[in-house]
This record gives C-alpha cells, sequence and structure tokens, in this order.
C-alpha cells in the first residue's frame, strides 16, 4: 500500500511540472511585453532594462522559469499588481474558505448520491426511481450557477433563511454546498443504480436469495459492497469536476474563496494573482485525484496490482 | 437514405420527438432571430426598465429597460454558434489526431496518451480559464478555449475505436492489396469509427453551452452589448431582489436546450445501439 502511494505520488511530478510551466507562460504568451505592464509611461529606455534586471525578466526563459518555480515551491509568488499584496497572503486567505466548500460537497455528492442510488435500484421502476432518474437528468444539464441563483432568490431572498452571499456564518455554506451537489448527487446516484443492478443479478446474490437471507441484508450488505468499486472509480475521476463546481459556485455567491479570486484577477489582469490561484486549483485537483486512487486501491487489490 | 434512419427512429420516440422539436425551435431562433425577435436586442427605454413580464414584452425587460425575450432570441445565436463551432473543431482535432495515434502507436501514441490524459484530469472549466488567461477574454478565445477543453475527450474516442478496428481481417486484405496508411486511415478506419464520436460530439454541444454561458457569466465572454445567456444572467444579478425574470428565462432558455440536446442524443444512442461503444472509454 505504502509503496503503491509513492508511486503514484511520483507519477504527479511531471504532471506537476508540465502544468506548472504552462502557468508560468501565461504571462509571456498574453500580447504585449511583461515589463510593459510595470513601468510608467515615457519611462527610458535605460529605466525599463533597469526594472527588468529586477524583476529577472532579462534572462532566458528557462532561467526565469526555474527562478519561478523555486521561488513558488517556497511559497513566494510574488505581489499581486492591483490589489499590491503577496500572493500567497492573498491566497492564504481564500484557500480555507474553498477547501471547506469542496470538502463538504464531496461529502455530499457522495452521501446522498449513494443512499439515491441505492433506493432507485431497490425500488426499481417505482416513484422513487423516476425521481431519482429526474433529478440526475436535471443535475447534469441546469448550469450549476443558474442553479445557484435559483436557490439565492427562493430561500435567501423570498424566504430569508440563509444569507444571499459572503462566508461570515456557517448557514451561508448550505446554499453553495447544495448547488454543487446537485451535480455530484446525479453522478454519484447514476453510477450507484446502475452498478447496483449490474451487481443484483451476479451468481452470489441469487445464492444468498436462495440460502434465505433477508433481502434488505443482501442489497446492504453484499450488493452495495460490489457496487461501491464502480462509485469510487467514478468519483477518483471526477473529483476534478467537484473542485472545478466550487470556482463557479464561489463566484456566483460572492464568497471568498480560490475561483473568486481567479475570475476577479482574470477581469482585472492581475497576472501574478491568476497564476498563483490556478497553480493552487491544478495542485488541489491533483491531491484530489491522488486521494481518489488511494481509497479506490485501499478497497480492491486488483487496482494495486495494476500499477506494480 | 440509409444514414437518416437512426434519426428518424430517434426522432419517433416519445423523448427523442419533443426533444427534437425543441432543438428545432432553439436553432430557429438563432438563425431567424431578426424575424422572429418582436424588438432589436439592443434598443434601451430607461423609462420601461426591470418591467415585469407583460403583454408587451413576455419575459420582461432588463436593467436598460431592452426586451429580454428579444435578447434570449439573438442569444441563442451567441450559445449555438460558439458552442457547436468549438465543438466541430475539437470533433475533427480529435479524430485526426487520435486516428494517427492509434493506427500508427509508437512515440507519437506514446506523446498524444500523455498529452490527453495530462487534461483528462483537470476539468474543462479550469482548462478554459488557463487558456483563457493566455489569450484573453471574449467571444474568440471562449471558441478556442471550449474546443481545446473537450479535445482530450474525442481524441481518447476516436483512439479506442481505431485500436479496435486495425486488427480486423479486412483491414489486413486492403493493406496486402498494396493500400497506403492514409488510404486505410481515411477511407477504412475512420468512416467506422465516426458515428460514436459524432454522437459524443453532439452531447459535448450541451455541455459546451453550459461552459459557454459559464465563462460569460463571469464576464469573460461575449461584451455587451451583444446578447449572451450567460452575460445576460449575470448583470441580472444585480437586480435580484426587484426583477428575477432577468435570471429565470435566460437559464430556462439553457436548460431547455441542453436538456433536450442529452435526451435526444440518448435516444440516438438507442437507436444506433452503440452505448457499449461509448462506454469503452
Amino acid at each position: 500500500m505504502i509503496s503503491f502511494f509513492l508511486k503514484r505520488l511520483l507519477l504527479l511530478i511531471p504532471v506537476f511540472l508540465a502544468v506548472s510551466v504552462v502557468i508560468f507562460m501565461i504571462v509571456h504568451l498574453v500580447p504585449g511585453d511583461p515589463i510593459d505592464n510595470l513601468v510608467q509611461i515615457n519611462s527610458s529606455p535605460e529605466q525599463k532594462a533597469a526594472l527588468a534586471a529586477r524583476y529577472g525578466l532579462d534572462k532566458p526563459l528557462y532561467q526565469q522559469y526555474a527562478i519561478w518555480l523555486g521561488k513558488a515551491l517556497t511559497g513566494d509568488l510574488g505581489d499581486a499588481i492591483i490589489l499590491r499584496r503577496p500572493v500567497s497572503d492573498l491566497i492564504a486567505q481564500n484557500l480555507p474558505h474553498s477547501l471547506s466548500l469542496g470538502a463538504l460537497a464531496l461529502l455530499f455528492s457522495t452521501v446522498v448520491g449513494i443512499a439515491a442510488g441505492v433506493l432507485a435500484a431497490i425500488y426499481k421502476d417505482s416513484w422513487i426511481d423516476r425521481v431519482t432518474m429526474t433529478l440526475i437528468l436535471l443535475g447534469s444539464t441546469v448550469p450549476s450557477f443558474w442553479l445557484g441563483l435559483l436557490l439565492i432568490m427562493l430561500f435567501a431572498v423570498q424566504l430569508g433563511w440563509f444569507p444571499v452571499s459572503g462566508a461570515r456564518s456557517w448557514d451561508a455554506l448550505i446554499l453553495p454546498v447544495l448547488t454543487i451537489g446537485l451535480g455530484g448527487v446525479a453522478l454519484v446516484a447514476r453510477v450507484t443504480r446502475v452498478a447496483m443492478m449490474e451487481t443484483a443479478r451476479k451468481d452470489f446474490v441469487m445464492m444468498l436469495h436462495a440460502k434465505g437471507v433477508p433481502p434488505w441484508q443482501i442489497e446492504l450488505r453484499h450488493v452495495l459492497r460490489h457496487a461501491l468499486l464502480p462509485v469510487v472509480t467514478i468519483l477518483s475521476l471526477r473529483i476534478g469536476w467537484i473542485l472545478g463546481g466550487a470556482v463557479t459556485v464561489e463566484f456566483v455567491f460572492a464568497r471568498p474563496g480560490l475561483g473568486s479570486l481567479l475570475i476577479t484577477s482574470l477581469n482585472q489582469r492581475d497576472y501574478p494573482v491568476v497564476q498563483g490561484a490556478l497553480l493552487m486549483l491544478a495542485i488541489a485537483v491533483m491531491l484530489g485525484t491522488l486521494l481518489g486512487d488511494i481509497v479506490q486501491a485501499a478497497m480492491d487489490p486488483r487496482v494495486r496490482e495494476r500499477i506494480k | 437514405m440509409a444514414a437518416l434512419d437512426p434519426i428518424k427512429t430517434a426522432v419517433r420516440s416519445p423523448r427523442g420527438g419533443l426533444s427534437a422539436a425543441v432543438l428545432v425551435l432553439v436553432v430557429a431562433c438563432a438563425l431567424f432571430a431578426p424575424w422572429i425577435a418582436p424588438y432589436a436586442y439592443d434598443i434601451q427605454n430607461l423609462p420601461g426598465s426591470n418591467a415585469e413580464p407583460s403583454r408587451t414584452h413576455w419575459m420582461g425587460t432588463d436593467e436598460f429597460g431592452r426586451d429580454l425575450m428579444s435578447r434570449i432570441i439573438y442569444g441563442a445565436r451567441t450559445s449555438l454558434s460558439v458552442a457547436i463551432t468549438a465543438i466541430s473543431i475539437s470533433v475533427v482535432s480529435g479524430l485526426t489526431l487520435g486516428a494517427m495515434a492509434g493506427y500508427f502507436g509508437g512515440w507519437f501514441d506514446r506523446a498524444v496518451t500523455a498529452v490527453v490524459d495530462l487534461t483528462w484530469s483537470f476539468p474543462e472549466i479550469l482548462i478554459a480559464l488557463i487558456l483563457i488567461a493566455i489569450i484573453g477574454p471574449g467571444v474568440e478565445s471562449v471558441m478556442v478555449a471550449i474546443s481545446i477543453a473537450y479535445l482530450a475527450q474525442f481524441t481518447r474516442l476516436t483512439r479506442a475505436q481505431i485500436m479496435a478496428l486495425k486488427n480486423e481481417t479486412y483491414v489486413e486484405a486492403t493493406a496486402n492489396l498494396g493500400a497506403g496508411h492514409f488510404h486505410i486511415i481515411f477511407r477504412h478506419l475512420l468512416p467506422n469509427a465516426l458515428t460514436p464520436v459524432i454522437v459524443a460530439g453532439m452531447l459535448a454541444t450541451g455541455d459546451a453551452i453550459i461552459l459557454e454561458a459559464t465563462l460569460g457569466f463571469f464576464g469573460l465572454g461575449a461584451q455587451p452589448p451583444t446578447p449572451s445567456w450567460g452575460a445576460m444572467m449575470s448583470s441580472g444579478t444585480a437586480q435580484i431582489f426587484i426583477a428575477p425574470w432577468i435570471i429565470i428565462f435566460p437559464g430556462l432558455a439553457i436548460a431547455a436546450t441542453v436538456i433536450s440536446i442529452n435526451l435526444f442524443g440518448d435516444a440516438l444512442i438507442e437507436a444506433l445501439d452503440i452505448r457499449n461503444r461509448l462506454r469503452s472509454v
């Protein structure tokens, strides 16, 4: 198990390097010389050169990358142009909000999705199944930002149960979690339902029925256990999508977080912040995928074998 | 024509027929917007701003007094043209890359697979945001960003199809008759691999409409006064207490379009009997 973990961790290093190169290049690929964003209008070529030397912009690109990456790894992501603060401060301030939102949304999607999928499979073709199937269709087709706005209108503006926006109290988390959760629940419920129904047809399940084991015990203790494998697989593949949902939803609810920070700084073209936020989000997706792989390997010895 | 038979079967199923009708309506709105829309999309009328739905303005007006229904009808142009163009580019590139990688194998295949696997674990929205950070906001950037964000999916699907097909006897026979690699790929392998990729492309168009609307909502897509469903909702957030219809109706337009695309795609998958070929990825 530990060797599996270390191997997966090592495999992430080239991915991280590739992503960091792309993110580093943002500043150099945008139209215009990065130095023009820093100097005052009418400064002389000598002043420009001095500033370029100060920010290391006169060095070859690969050296600049090495310096940037080295600093980024020690937590120095430069200074925000508009907000005039270290990018690492901004990230430290926003990261906890994104983490709590993403973790809660993941938990909600998993628990409610599995429950809905199990119920839909057991009561196939009943109203429970039909309601679940409709929710699955809606969850995978309704834009999450619209759903978020509808929830705000209903529960915050009309009923006044929850705050409209922000993150000042714990109940401000409920609507955002529901918004991201619907898509996640739809995904998990769909896979759980199909996996439960496929497992229920296997010989060992028929055997259990023949032995007279109570049906609910068969479903929950035997069928669900097998059905969970594909659910964990899809969760480990799609964990990034659930975290990505946080980007959109933070913006809708005007919550502090990496997503809001990214969108705001993209609109203001504050590139150091854009780079820092993207790098953190990419790391979050990679670690999330790693976590999913580990859970999968812990549950299924075949996965552990495959990587050796 | 035999190629149209599955489409006919799909349209005849209840969900296929209903969703096809909605899609025809949306496409008609996009194509004939100037003739269908009751007002021009950019005519402002400040005294009549934020008016609720009425007989003169069926879906109400926005914060500048512009007719919301007309803007939604014109908005279909932006959404559909961006999504369809982006996905078409993505499908064609994915078919080419995937076919070459699957057929030739070797270092080219390894390189393509490495890049595809790299982007696979990242959500499309994050890939699109990285690309927009590089090329800057705007309709064209959104198009490019969406087409690259979905490239991995089509490359992967095509590659899997080609890998399964290339060892068939008829391919060996064609090669023995002296056919060149490109003849085999483009005349024999791709036509057989095409159907699942095109259906996947159709389904991805629905996701692309949502992605376009999301980027528009962030203010990174079409710039005002061009109507786009996502951008309309983002300007509506400021009026959420007094004019909720500015948010409700564009969202309904997106939801109806995307649900119809999914239902029709599903009916088509059933009619073509290709569910397993799509799942193999």
